[in-house]
């Protein structure tokens, strides 16, 4: 690929990952009445970020095994209202830990 | 954990730290990858400084390198990033309202999953500092990452590589899991995403599609019938515990 194309493909997808980004912010600067809307609004990050960890957590890692683990941990972190940190450095020690064993094993 | 804390510039780029250390491994890889497909060392630094996104990021790269025209390229990420228009959406309803269009232009460049979900987290209106705190961490952990990927490949032992795969989606988990855990509503919302998304994953014809479609309509599907159920008249999610029965 010339440097030129290069650099137009990389503008081309700069520019198709701010629109959506931008439009509605840019747009939308009243506050939304319609009660559906509203409460569709406020639930549709948790709707969105469990879709998007499950299933695709358990590929995360080198092995499904390990990140079961690391995912596991994770959860049970979480339900203890662990904050982001402890729960995100606690579902790496875990997978790290996992795959230790796993390769010792093996 | 966070509620109710002063949304200072300072406690954004604290908020950003699990953010950046999640990315740090996502954005090595990105920058390793395109480097052995033959990509320049500037050219994954570039995407990283001007697309600030994941998985846009990673298929635009395979696409150049398969060949892609523009418009292929153009209109592939545009349905894998269809979803920001959801958060954007949400974000929006959640700014303060007085702020100037020049920082929401700002921040929306900033609009990632992760800065999304997190800044979603907090129960005040949101200011334009602790975005702008929440979204330097981040974005500093993703160029920094890319930089050091594109630059040694085998700067960071493949083991601590992988582990780090995960940090993301634990940062995920811990967002939704507590919520979950208190409110009916959100436990049903997040339990029919995932029945959904697995479907969507494993299930033919439905895991023809692409992952992007796939999110948007597990989000769209599972909040609609959580706004049908449990409708709130407020900001918050307290009110919905009344509607239950």
């Amino acid at each position: 690929m010339k440097t030129e194309m290069l650099i137009i493909a990389i503008l081309v997808m700069a520019t198709v990952t701010y629109l959506p980004r931008v439009l509605p912010l840019a747009l939308f600067k009243r506050k939304i009445q319609n009660p559906f809307v509203r409460s569709f609004l406020l639930y549709m990050p948790y709707g969105i970020l469990a879709a998007m960890i499950f299933p695709a957590v358990f590929f995360s890692t080198n092995g499904i095994i390990s990140a079961i683990c690391g995912a596991v941990i994770s959860l049970i972190l979480a339900w203890n209202r662990r904050g982001l940190l402890t729960v995100a450095i606690g579902g790496t020690l875990a997978v790290l830990v996992a795959e230790w064993v796993l390769m010792l094993v093996k | 954990m966070s509620y109710n804390k002063k949304l200072t510039f300072s406690a954004g780029l604290k908020d950003g730290i699990p953010i950046a250390l999640g990315y740090l491994s996502v954005a090595f890889a990105f920058g390793m990858s395109a480097v052995s497909k033959g990509f320049p060392l500037w050219s994954p630094i570039i995407i990283s400084l001007s697309n600030f996104t994941g998985t846009g990021q990673f298929v635009g790269v395979d696409l150049m390198a398969a060949g892609a025209g523009l418009l292929e390229i153009a209109f592939t990420l545009l349905i894998i990033n269809l979803r920001y228009l959801l958060m954007s959406l949400s974000l929006s309803q959640r700014l303060e309202p007085n702020m100037s269009l020049l920082k929401r232009l700002a921040i929306a460049f900033g609009n990632t999953d992760e800065i999304f979900a997190v800044s979603m987290q907090q129960h005040d209106l949101l200011n334009h500092k602790y975005m702008f705190g929440l979204i330097l961490s981040s974005y500093l952990g993703w160029v920094s990452g890319t930089v050091v990927g594109a630059c040694a490949s085998n700067l960071l032992p493949a083991m601590i590589c992988s582990a780090l795969g995960i940090a993301v989606y634990s940062m995920f988990i811990a967002i939704i899991v507590p919520p979950a855990r208190k409110y009916w509503s959100v436990l049903q919302i997040v339990a029919i995403a995932i029945v959904l998304s697995c479907v969507f994953y494993w299930i033919p014809p439905f895991n023809k599609l692409s992952s992007g479609w796939a999110i948007i309509i597990c989000g769209v599907i599972s909040s609609a019938y959580g706004a049908y159920r449990f409708p709130l008249k407020s900001d918050n999610l307290e009110e919905g515990v009344q509607n239950e029965n």
